[in-house]
């Protein structure tokens, strides 16, 4: 164990600015506890750590603006020493130390939105989050929207850096230029698609859900998410990552879910081995996703971990959707709304729901006929959706 | 439950679903996907909340029936009324 560093959230953050501690000096903390939360360009995540340990020591101050890489806190493994060259005390340690541990803000109904760095500073400054007005996506308050900035901390290992700040709206704009500009400079994409009856998994999903209590149904999202991650299972060279000129097969499926935010941008974070839910597990595991990103609690690893992502258009809309890869990924399938078209099934002309999936795939790693056979095997998927 | 009652519990619930709704400049005919931009995902939540708040379970086939302010309100009602609750 060691110290306890600024993650990277996606391949083109910088730096992020530490929101919220949720351990002190003296706790205990376990894989994949979530220990501190940051709020960057994508919104606010939460921060898990990898090893088990004794927080030693908190190394940044909440409000700082800490590069990917930097310091956060010195976690210890029991029984292990301080190491003695260990690095500048906090300016301001028995405050920090000091600080109330805020569980997470409920969910769902009646709370206000607001980014929990904005809630935070809001706390310290007395100000009702009810008075304010969000610039966030779907009007969050955010940061920036409480005033006035944080005092300047005093120097130390990590300094905070007030000053202008762009809008959350414009932060997730330069987020997604940024990750979006580097695949189609870095990625030769290639694109295959086909257009599939989905009138069967439809059919089979009314008499499913017909009976059942809202919490029980499943979305139609869900089953092409389910046969994405079978594919995947199928065709290993659409799931992984391309790094150091080489790809890297992945050996689970963390299935990247694309979720459009109210009030504009997007984020796609990862169903985290996804391969090993059945499918009423992966409708819970989507709806969680959706619920936290919405509320801005996000986990680092769902942010990172990644292997390919699905990018639906929903139950209505546009029919086909050629989209880009989020790199270091290699792949990433679009799904059009379903469309009510005459279709020919055992000879006859019939009217049936269809579907165009695309697949976005990248040449350095793969080529049509793996993809097409990534397609292929999507489609057998949705066609037996009661094998899903 | 009244009227009120029920106007009340529908916008509570729609607003736990998309909290930048503001339920002041709510009109009775938007409608939950065209107007408001809710999702698949964000309508089974607001059906979800409305069973959780009232006991009243809408089928999926009745979905439309609470596209708006101005249909959700009889029609929850009504539901209420027929013993769903």
């Amino acid at each position: 164990m060691g110290l306890f560093t600024m993650p990277s959230l996606g391949s083109d953050m910088e730096a992020g600015t530490l929101a919220e501690w949720l351990v002190k000096p003296g706790d205990h903390v376990s894989r994949g506890d979530v220990v501190a939360v940051v709020e960057t360009q994508k919104g606010a995540i939460e921060i898990e750590c990898f090893e088990a340990g004794i927080v030693d020591e908190l190394r940044a101050e909440v409000g700082a603006e800490v590069p990917v890489g930097a310091p956060l806190a010195l976690i210890l493994a029991p029984g292990e020493e301080r190491p003695v060259e260990s690095a500048p005390e906090l300016p301001t340690p028995h405050r920090l130390a000091s600080r109330p541990v805020s569980p997470p803000p409920p969910q769902g109904s009646g709370s206000i939105a607001a980014s929990p760095a904005a809630r935070v500073r809001a706390r310290e400054l007395g100000i009702e989050l009810a008075g304010l007005s969000g610039s966030g996506p779907g009007g969050a308050i955010l940061l920036a929207d409480v005033a006035p900035p944080a005092p300047i901390v005093p120097p130390g290992p990590v300094a905070a850096t007030p000053g202008p700040r762009a809008t959350a709206q414009t932060e997730m704009r330069r987020a997604i230029a940024a990750a979006m500009t580097r695949a189609k400079r870095e990625i030769p994409h290639f694109y295959l698609s086909a257009t599939m009856d989905v009138q069967p998994a439809r059919d089979w999903l009314d008499a499913r859900n017909a009976g059942r209590p809202p919490d029980g149904r499943l979305l139609l999202g869900a089953l092409f998410v389910r046969a994405v991650v079978l594919a995947a299972q199928k065709v290993p060279v659409m799931n992984g990552h391309y790094r150091d000129d080489a790809f890297h097969p992945a050996s689970g499926v963390n299935v990247g879910v694309a979720v459009a935010l109210r009030g504009g941008g997007l984020v796609a974070p990862a169903l985290i081995a996804a391969d090993r839910l059945d499918l009423a597990g992966t409708m819970a595991g989507m709806r969680d996703l959706v619920m936290r990103a919405r509320a801005g609690r996000l986990r680092g690893s769902e942010m990172s971990e990644g292997t390919m992502t699905v990018s639906s258009l929903g139950e209505t809309g546009a029919e086909a959707m050629a989209g880009v890869i989020f790199p270091p990924q290699v792949a990433l399938v679009g799904i059009g709304a379903p469309q009510l078209r005459p279709w020919v099934v055992a000879g006859e002309i019939v009217p049936r729901q269809v579907v165009t999936v695309t697949v976005s795939a990248d040449h350095r790693v793969s080529d049509g006929r793996q993809a097409a056979r990534f397609l292929a095997t999507f489609e057998q998927q949705i066609a037996t959706p009661e094998g899903l | 439950m009244t009227e009120t009652d029920m106007r009340r519990a529908f916008i509570d619930a729609l607003v736990g679903v998309a909290p930048d709704i503001d339920p002041g400049s709510l009109g009775e005919d938007e409608h939950i996907q065209r107007d408001l931009g809710l999702d698949s995902m964000d309508v089974l939540n607001l059906v979800a909340s409305l069973h959780d708040r009232l006991g009243i379970d809408i089928p999926e086939a009745d979905y439309p029936q609470i596209a708006t302010l101005a249909l959700a309100v009889p029609y929850l009602q009504a539901a209420g009324a027929s013993g769903q609750g």
